[in-house]
């Protein structure tokens, strides 16, 4: 057992999920307890999807537990089947499935006798894997599913598409600012020429999966999702694939070579140098930013990194590299996947930090005393308790982390947002150091007292108490409410019962 | 057209396919209200990954919870849960010195067949702490229930017997002594005088501090005593439980605690509505009057005197018409209250329908609709979430009253919703707070009447038929 808070990643069956419904017409089933699905809730409040989230739950309940799932899963999965046509419908297995041991192959393949649709079972051990590792899995699982299939058939295309083309792997739902980076990334390969044969899995339908192997290679902008599905199409199809995450100028450069190396190699002309210059120096504002004054200030400043692996390698080598800022440490609580963060980051950073638990992080960062954090929502948390700015620039996040208003973070225009988002990060800290050098806005106390100075009423002691309990961002209102209230009515001592009256009295 | 109308409420079972919360949410609001606890919900990282994304912001400001993360070496029991249990509780022990550590058992520890009744009450005498163990899990419970598992669990907890002896109850009035600092003796003793004699009346249900403090004058007004709450402020002030004593309960999801009170602690039930709007407030009052034959004053004028100041919200809603999909088992207290305000309910979804806990509060919806000739809504427990967005198409209600997951989705076809899980963290009790509950249903009518000129009802492209 470990006592925990609060953790990075989620459980294995939230990556499933994330890659079900990314895709188009696929429904999940979770084999859960009643109020697992609570993924929904996160679906349509931070994503504000419109739809309904293709996701339902056969219910284990006691019923279950004594005498086992029986019919109960296959039914779920038929009735599905006739109420929304699915073209894939995932049974994805919870803790609480994984204990009670189920044959839920088996169920799978009842089901498939009776459904139109395709049925399949995430394989994935909840006790071994988290959110990301089970999203790769998945992802691979699918894509693997219907390239089978499509052979079996006899229906794979032969040969790659006439001109470049790509395969974008690994953007999803509930991803940070996936969907940004996925419109970039399309316009980053439509300025090189290159044209896209599937993105995967956000928005594909899964008869496109066949289609993959048309591609000339694939890019995989993300660590954590879809390296595995990308080293199976490599596998059996030769294809090769992309994985330098296109974010920060020079990884965006180092990206765009290495597309036209792979592109090359398989008979394509393609010459991006001209592209990339032209780009960096002139279209893009942040190489001229890292020359530019603003950012002379943020020489040597102290930094601090926290994330997944994809984002925070790339924070730490562009606050490093491009922007001369001393990131003290750089760390990810992909723990799986320790050993590549460590060989991206180490000569960025003085130190690697590898953990999940976000005790230890709240402590590294209050040792080292930085003036701007880069990490997830829990970093920005202890910021703002140790008086440290915080960029967010990594899941865990809350809703504010999906902004409506268009903020990739791949790319060339990505680079221009991570600039603001630096910046705006360091200049907050040090307008707010000014201010305590130079004694603040105003002092406050003359604020508080100018309001409650004129109150002539008196306010009884158990009242007053009450008024305490009040939350705080309400209280002054409550206390202004109840104080007009009782001068109205000539009360010269405000009691409990005079506060409640206040309360049910007509506008107050 | 003329339909016949049911002469009595229809009760339908449906399949059980519906979102609610998990009823290990109940931590959230059980360890603000009881300052002194710690909850330490046994479970895997699903239970950790709801709690921390359902909570929000809270999660940040050092909460007096955490989880027992089994992992796989708990789950093929190479480890040994009694001394896991022990360094856990003991480093809770070390960092937070709690009076009380509230142990919540969830699917997993159900399917292991972890013993945490058996193990709580050997490890309590080992570290000095007391263990409370409450099994809120989600194979048995739904949501709002997580709160009465561990209400009943507490309850057996409560001291049976009220201090007598005179030294001995001077020093534990000490405090309250200290409270009445500055009155003088013969006001304390004017201030008993104002009740009436009536044996002692315990109430059960957890509500935010200033609630408590409403429904309390409330009663006094009457004449009636609370003599405590179930749950106090904290976990040291539980109130003293004997033979005989009444109890009443403030919500209608309370069934365990209800029945644990009766049975273990012989106390006797006061089965009336619930203090949910100004006509349950009042049925409420008045029956606990009744049992201790007391002539209620005031309450027509008190009564009235609200629905007077909550014209200008009920005029929004009158006549129009609601759907409950049900989560949360407040789902016919609000129905009825909602039918006085002169609203239609088409169907109250409810997770779980305790007839006989809720019996006067389903009467009184009978009588409600009677006497506003509405006509008598269809009870849908364990509710199918998918037949009843059909029938939500169908029956093209004014509002729906639903979960988070369906509410954006039913919000892009052109249907007003409101998020049910707000009425179970307002202040929603007794005459003062129905203005707060007409704030929470009429603000999508509000807000929509805002937008209704820009016709942006439907914002989801038809979807395909097949």
């Amino acid at each position: 057992m470990k006592l925990a808070y609060w953790m990075y990643a989620g459980p294995a069956h939230i990556g499933t999920l994330r890659v079900a419904s990314s895709f188009k017409n696929v429904h999940a089933i979770m084999h859960a307890p009643l109020g697992d699905d609570y993924f929904n809730v996160m679906r349509s409040m931070l994503e504000r999807e419109r739809n309904f989230t293709p996701v339902t739950t056969s219910v284990v309940d006691r019923n279950v537990l004594a005498r086992g799932s029986q019919e109960k899963v296959v039914d779920n999965i038929t009735r599905k089947d006739a109420e929304e046509r699915p073209d894939l419908i995932v049974l994805t297995p919870t803790c609480t499935s994984s204990i009670l041991q189920e044959d839920l192959h088996n169920f799978v393949e009842r089901a498939q006798l009776e459904a139109k649709g395709d049925v399949m079972l995430a394989d994935v051990n909840h006790y071994r894997f988290n959110e990301l590792q089970a999203a790769d899995r998945t992802l691979q699982q699918i894509v693997q599913y219907y390239i089978e299939k499509a052979r079996k058939k006899g229906e794979l295309p032969e040969g790659k598409t006439e001109k470049p083309s790509v395969n974008i792997i690994g953007s999803s739902t509930l991803g940070f600012h996936n969907q940004h980076d996925c419109t970039e990334l399309k316009r980053l390969m439509a300025d090189l020429g290159i044209e896209v044969n599937t993105v995967i899995p956000e928005g594909a339908s899964v008869h496109q999966l066949k289609n993959m192997p048309r591609a000339w290679f694939n890019l995989v902008p993300y660590r954590e999702l879809g390296l595995m599905a990308a080293r199976y199409l490599e596998e059996q199809f030769g294809t090769p694939y992309v994985d330098i995450t296109p974010m920060g100028v020079v990884e965006t450069a180092r990206c765009i070579r290495k597309i036209q190396q792979v592109i090359n190699g398989q008979g394509a002309d393609a010459d991006y140098e001209e592209y990339i210059n032209e780009q960096t120096l002139y279209v893009s504002q942040a190489a001229w930013f890292s020359r530019s004054i603003d950012c002379q200030n943020l020489t040597g400043k102290k930094a601090v990194v926290f994330g997944d692996n994809t984002h925070a390698a790339a924070m730490t080598k562009i606050l490093a590299r491009e922007m001369g800022i001393h990131v003290v440490w750089a760390g990810t609580y992909c723990k799986y996947d320790a050993d590549w963060f460590r060989e991206q980051v180490s000569e960025y950073c003085d130190e690697v930090l590898i953990t999940e638990d976000h005790g230890a992080i709240g402590d590294a960062i209050a040792r080292v005393e930085p003036s701007a954090i880069f990490g997830t929502q829990m970093e920005r948390h202890v910021g703002k308790r140790l008086d440290i700015p915080c960029g967010v620039i990594a899941a865990p996040i809350h809703i504010q982390n999906f902004p409506i208003g268009y903020k990739p973070f791949m790319g060339y225009e990505g680079t221009n947002q991570i600039a603001d988002l630096v910046y705006n990060s360091f200049t907050l800290g040090m307008e707010d150091h000014l201010l305590e050098i130079f004694g603040g806005h105003d002092t406050k106390e003359v604020i508080t007292k100018g309001i409650s100075a004129d109150s002539d009423l008196a306010w009884a002691k158990d009242a007053q108490a009450e008024l305490n309990k009040i939350p705080g961002f309400v209280r002054g209102k409550v206390k202004r409410n109840t104080e007009k209230f009782a001068r109205e009515r000539n009360v010269s001592i405000i009691t409990v019962e005079v506060m409640y009256a206040a309360k049910e009295s007509v506008g107050a | 057209m003329t339909l016949a109308q049911p002469e009595a409420l229809t009760f339908e079972c449906e399949t059980g396919n519906y979102h609610t919360f998990c009823p290990i949410s109940c931590v959230a609001w059980l360890y603000q209200k009881i300052e002194d606890s710690f909850f330490l919900v046994i479970g895997t990282k699903t239970c950790g990954y709801f709690l921390q994304n359902a909570m929000g912001v809270m999660i940040f400001a050092e909460p007096r919870y955490a989880m027992a993360e089994l992992e796989e070496g708990d789950i093929s029991a190479q480890l040994n849960d009694y001394d896991e249990l022990k360094r856990l509780c003991l480093q809770i022990k070390r960092d937070r010195n709690p009076s009380v550590i509230v142990w919540i058992g969830t699917c997993t520890t159900e399917i292991i067949k972890m013993d945490l009744e058996g193990l709580a009450p050997k490890l309590e005498g080992e570290i000095g702490i007391p263990i409370v163990v409450a099994r809120a899990n989600g194979l048995d419970y739904a949501f709002t229930q997580g709160e009465d598992t561990v209400l009943a669990a507490m309850a057996t907890r409560c001291p049976d017997k009220a201090p007598v002896a005179e030294t001995e109850k001077n020093e534990r009035n000490a405090i309250s002594k200290l409270l009445n600092f500055g009155k003088k003796k013969e006001e304390v003793v004017k201030e008993e005088s104002e009740y009436v004699d009536h044996p002692p009346l315990v109430l059960f249900g957890s509500l935010p501090d200033p609630v408590v403090t409403q429904l309390t004058l409330e009663l006094k007004k009457q004449g009636i005593k609370v003599s405590g709450w179930l749950p106090a402020k904290r976990f040291t002030e539980l109130p003293t439980l004997e033979e005989g004593y009444y109890v009443a309960g403030v919500n209608p999801f309370l069934s365990r605690t209800a029945t644990t009170l009766m049975r273990r602690r012989k106390c006797k039930l006061i089965g009336a509505p619930f203090p949910i709007g100004p006509d349950g407030t009042r049925a409420w009052i008045e029956k606990i009057c009744s049992v201790f034959g007391i002539t209620p004053k005031g309450l027509d004028e008190r009564e009235a005197q609200i629905w007077e100041g909550l014209e200008e919200y009920v005029k929004l809603i009158r006549g129009k018409s609601v759907f409950f999909m049900g989560d949360n088992l407040l789902e016919v207290s609000l129905a009825r209250f909602l039918v006085r305000c002169g609203m239609t309910v088409h169907e109250i979804g409810i997770p779980y329908m305790d007839k006989r806990y809720q019996a006067a509060e389903l009467a009184l919806l009978e009588k409600t609709c009677q006497e506003m000739g509405a006509p008598l809504p269809k009870i849908v427990e364990k509710p199918d979430n998918y037949n009843q967005v059909q029938r939500i198409y169908e029956l093209k209600p004014d509002l729906v009253i639903t979960g988070m997951a369906h509410a954006n989705p039913l919000e892009a076809r052109g249907i007003n919703t409101k998020w049910s899980v707000e009425f179970t963290f307002a202040q929603i009790h007794g005459f003062t707070n129905a203005r707060d509950i007409l704030e929470l249903v009429t603000r999508p009518l509000r807000r929509n009447n805002n937008l209704k000129d820009l016709g942006w009802d439907k914002l989801v492209k038809e979807e395909a038929k097949i």
